[in-house]
């Protein structure tokens, strides 16, 4: 008894607190979502969404419990081995998993099933953070790199074949871990550069100023620089990376992306050409999020998300019955929320004492930071749809538990930060 | 270093929800124009169903049409408190079935209160009549017209298929998104594989609802809307005298009968017995009709021209004489004696030639022709012989267009079977088996199945003196249209046209003075046939089999029928057969015996 006080003695409160806050505003907007004032139903009726979180989130209190009374050594312990029993049940998915919304992600058992990739994802992170942890480990060789991306990259692709590219997105968040963890900063630039490059040519209709420009910024780079011959090669070898890159743009849009997955792309750069066709989504977020004014419409009076004009209203487009029903202020208290809870476990990963503790923080920031970015950004038009949820709000048990196990691990390894240290 | 790190991340974050937070500033306080869409926003969208393609036969007469029928729709948010004793009064049901319809509506996955739902389904022109006065009494009732399938005759049914709402299963696989829950879909038949020609385009048309659902007119001056497209119209190749015709020749007896012009491979009439009106799958009456007609024991759904795989008899013979003329292991003078120790034979007939050999359907003759064309020597080993012999014929057989599916514009098409060397061995679970194993085949028993559209493809083959083009329906997609490019090719078998006259002459032969004479004999047209008597257990009758080709020269008709346990294909199936020809080419029999003893159908006596 005295050792439990112990621990929720030692237990991060401020983050619970969060926590808490970010699930009851979820679950009283995922009623607001389904609300419909004909057939009025309470909020803990159980064939409604929110009667249904209830329960969520009511097994998410044992999940919590669970995680906070198993021995803190059994996260490290056991890393590899929940990584290995989740990719093999990645891997049966495909063919045990029945399809929901065209993706092939969900497995039952009875009338209980899951994503098994929602809760794959604690498992990646605290693999790679026991590896990054273990003795001899240095981020600068390239074998240790190898074997990183080789974590991430493994429930990437097994969640690939089960067609969820939104999910599967998500795990590449990872590498910021890597970047705090010392990797040269450079792969980064790379893939956000290419990002750019990558938009930039969806937005200018004639590639060929996209040529010139890059030409002009590389006759500036070498009148300016020391012009040594080996630089200048370099930054002609560059240049033409590039447009090769912005070549490529084009084939990748056509054959390799999926129809669905071209027209979220071009639902972002133009939502209004095609506004009832594959700009529906985004515009009918848009204008769900947009009407609520400054300070909103008031709980359960929302309009638009109730018509089923805005799809997928309680699990991956929650924010528009936020931005509907409690307006820009409203909008603006969930992403402080966001903020203030990314803030608090980077806070928290920092003051870990050992290496394994500190990236598994990382490793939950990233995650927690891509979901937020995807997902607010999407409902806005600033991020093409890509189908995932806002953390702790959206419905569902899976996301939910996901989450909430990814949160509670790193709350727990931190209530013993003193202890990790003296095994040490 | 990595401080700075931890510094970059934590701007980044700031910066992120900074973004977020004046975008949503710019949407949500700044730009009102997303409060005024969404007052007017609301855009529903009605679809505008087409009228589907229409069905005619080769003169232009409608075989299938759309009716209209009326769905009783609702929407319940827009219902009022209504006199429950007066609904049921006007609609003809009792409270229990009310109660009983509004749980089942509401059970429905895609029911919402704010949409239309299909309250019930299908009402007739009375129904509607009766009820269209009165539904201004109940508010948010209201009444919903498409189109359904009607048909001009009571036949045809297994070729054209049916019309049905899209099951749950088909809707799932749809990738195409063109299909919601309650459409119509063409099920088997023409109607399924011609779905995407007769289905046409839909319409769509947006209208302004405002927050409360009420219809504020079309959306954006209706620059959005589209006009529905309808279905094309399809010209089959049926002559619909001759199919119905022949379902009156072929009641109460079970088999097919096919027709094919051979010079298109227009399919002139497809008949299977037993078979059911069609008009029984329209309509409200559907569920229950389609449950007796699926259950029925006799398989009326069973579309036997394409689906019933038999063992082809003696009309394979043709077959093996063309191959082993080809291969040149015997010549049309080539004679057996008809040595009846291992394979048993029929009539009076001792050392034919080959031609006499069809004539007569002498089995022992294609015993040793078999042989000859299995084992050539080319190895001491019987085995290996065997086995290289049947290989080539293999190769001759499937060019008749045997053993795999032809490939006709109908859904459910069988393959029939040619045994291969590779057959053998797993059927003999690769113990060694040769020549003395398998000679069954020579004479179309054995493993050998073929199905009738099959059959008719072959007669149609020997018509043409060596090639066809695949067996096809619609000849014609739209007015002036052209049939699938696929029923454009000529595919050409292995055989020399010269070895096809050989069997032109004998089937001729067989008809005037074989085994054919007395019931396919025609007074002033050549008719070129062959009989087929597929054995059968006792105690059933054999199956009676008979293909034909009329005229001889240019021929306008190729046929294969096929009875089942009706003894001699010198009698039902012949008699039929010769009856269809005189149909298509003079109008009517000049036999009325011959059409007499089939609708009779005393075959055995």
């Amino acid at each position: 008894m005295k050792r439990e006080e112990k621990i929720s003695a030692n237990l991060d409160w401020a983050t619970i607190l969060l926590y808490l806050a970010m699930v009851l505003a979820g679950w009283l907007n995922i009623y607001a979502a389904v609300y419909d004032e004909s057939t009025v139903q309470s909020i803990f009726t159980f064939s409604v969404n929110s009667g249904r979180q209830l329960l969520f989130i009511a097994a998410a209190g044992l999940i919590v419990m669970s995680i906070v009374i198993i021995d803190v050594r059994f996260y490290e312990t056991f890393a590899y081995v929940m990584y290995a029993l989740l990719m093999i049940l990645l891997l049966l998915v495909p063919f045990i998993g029945k399809e929901v919304g065209g993706n092939k992600a969900w497995i039952g058992i009875g009338s209980f099933g899951g994503q098994p990739s929602e809760i794959a994802k604690f498992a990646t992170a605290l693999a790679m953070a026991k590896f990054i942890g273990s003795v001899g480990f240095r981020m600068d060789s390239l074998r240790n790199q190898a074997v990183l991306f080789a974590l991430i990259g493994l429930p990437m692709g097994l969640i690939l074949l089960q067609k969820d590219t939104g999910t599967a997105l998500v795990f590449t968040s990872l590498v910021l871990v890597l970047f705090r963890e010392g990797m040269s900063p450079f792969l980064l630039i790379v893939g956000i550069c290419a990002a750019i490059i990558f938009i930039l040519t969806l937005l200018v209709p004639n590639q060929l100023y996209l040529h010139l420009g890059v030409g002009a910024v590389l006759i500036l780079f070498i009148a300016l620089g020391k012009k040594k011959i080996k630089r200048i090669m370099l930054l002609i070898s560059g240049a033409l990376l590039i447009s090769v890159v912005i070549e490529s743009v084009d084939y990748v849009i056509t054959d390799v992306l999926k129809p669905h997955q071209q027209n979220r792309v071009k639902a972002l750069i133009n939502p209004d050409a095609d506004p009832l066709g594959y700009g529906w989504n985004v515009t009918q977020s848009k204008i769900a999020i947009g009407s609520g004014g400054f300070s909103g419409k008031g709980f359960l009076n929302g309009t638009q998300t109730k018509f089923d004009f805005v799809p997928e209203q309680s699990t991956d487009f929650i924010f528009c019955t936020i931005g509907e029903e409690h307006g820009w202020i409203g909008s603006v208290l969930v992403i402080g929320l966001f903020v203030a809870l990314l803030l608090r476990i980077m806070f928290i990963a920092e003051r870990q004492k050992t290496r394994f503790a500190r990236s598994y923080g990382y490793g939950v920031f990233a995650i927690v930071f891509f979901h937020f970015v995807i997902n607010i950004g999407m409902t806005i038009g600033l991020f093409p749809v890509i189908g995932i949820p806002l953390p702790f709000f959206s419905y569902g048990g899976s996301s939910l538990w996901g989450f909430t196990i990814l949160l509670f691990i790193l709350l727990k390894l931190d209530s013993h930060r003193s202890q990790m240290l003296q095994r040490l | 270093m990595s401080e700075l790190r931890k510094e970059i991340l934590q701007v980044v974050v700031v910066l992120v929800a900074l973004v977020f937070i004046i975008k949503l500033f710019f949407i949500q306080v700044a730009d009102s124009r997303y409060a005024e869409m969404a007052d007017s926003n609301a855009i529903s969208k009605e679809t505008d169903y087409p009228f589907r393609g229409l069905i005619y036969d080769r003169h232009g007469k409608l075989i299938v049409y759309n009716t209209p029928e009326f769905d009783l729709k609702v929407v319940v948010k827009d219902m009022a408190a209504f006199d429950s004793a007066r609904f049921c009064d006007v609609f003809r049901i009792s409270r229990e079935e009310l109660r009983q319809k509004f749980r089942v509506m509401k059970a429905r996955k895609e029911y919402a209160p704010v949409k239309p739902t299909v309250f019930d389904h299908q009402l007739s022109n009375e129904e509607f009549a009766r009820v269209q006065d009165h539904l201004d009494e109940f508010p948010g009732f209201f009444i919903h017209a498409r189109t359904g399938r009607s048909y001009t005759t009571p036949v045809l049914a297994n070729a054209l298929g049916y019309v049905s709402e899209i099951t749950k299963t088909a809707l799932e696989k749809d990738a195409s998104g063109f299909y919601k829950q309650g459409d119509y879909v063409g099920q088997s038949g023409i109607e399924g594989f011609y779905e995407e020609q007769l289905r046409g385009k839909r319409g769509v048309r947006y209208k302004l609802r405002n927050a409360k659902g009420v219809i504020k007119g079309s959306f954006n001056q209706g620059r959005y809307d589209t006009l529905p497209v309808p279905g094309q119209n399809l010209y089959t190749g049926i002559d619909l005298d001759l199919q119905t015709y022949g379902e009156q020749l072929l009641k109460g007896k079970a088999g097919s009968i096919v027709c094919i012009e051979p010079a298109t491979g227009e399919i002139l009439a497809l008949v299977s017995g037993p078979s059911y009106d069609p008009n029984l799958l329209t309509g409200r009456r559907y569920g229950s009709n389609f449950a007796l007609i699926s259950s029925d024991t006799l398989k009326p759904l069973f579309n036997r021209p394409l689906m019933a795989q038999y063992r082809p008899g003696s009309i394979f013979k043709i077959a093996q004489a063309m191959t082993a003329l080809q291969e040149g292991v015997i010549t049309p003078e080539t004679r057996v004696r008809c040595d009846r120790s291992i394979i048993n034979c029929h009539g009076g007939h001792s050392n034919e030639d080959l031609r006499g050999a069809i004539a007569n359907s002498c089995n022992p003759y294609f015993h040793n022709v078999l042989r000859r064309m299995l084992n050539k020597g080319i190895t001491n080993d019987p085995f290996t012989d065997t086995r290289l012999g049947l290989t080539e014929w293999n190769k001759h057989v499937y060019s008749f267009g045997f053993g795999k599916p032809l490939g006709i514009d109908l859904p459910n098409e069988k393959s029939g079977l040619i045994p291969t060397p590779e057959y053998y061995d797993r059927a003999y679970n690769n113990r060694a088996w040769k020549f003395s194993n398998i000679y069954s085949i020579a004479i179309g028993e054995g493993e050998n199945l073929v199905v009738p559209i099959q059959m008719a493809n072959f007669a149609a083959t020997i018509a043409n003196r060596g090639y066809y083009y695949t067996p096809h329906l619609v000849k014609a997609i739209g007015e002036n249209g052209q049939p699938l490019p696929q029923y454009q090719v000529r595919h050409y078998t292995t055989i020399d046209s010269a070895n096809f006259l050989i069997a032109v002459d004998a089937m001729q032969a067989v008809v005037e003075r074989g085994t054919g004479q007395y019931r396919a004999r025609l007074k002033d047209i050549i008719v070129c046939g062959k009989t087929g008597t597929v054995e059968n257990e006792p105690p059933l009758f054999d199956h009676s089999v008979f293909i034909a080709f009329a005229p001889r020269d240019n021929p306008k008709i190729a046929v294969s029928v096929y009875v089942e346990d009706a003894g001699q294909g010198a009698r039902a199936a012949a008699s039929i057969a010769s009856l269809m020809i005189e149909k298509y080419l003079i109008g009517q029999t000049q036999r009325p015996h011959i059409e007499q003893y089939v609708l009779n159908g005393k075959f055995t006596d």
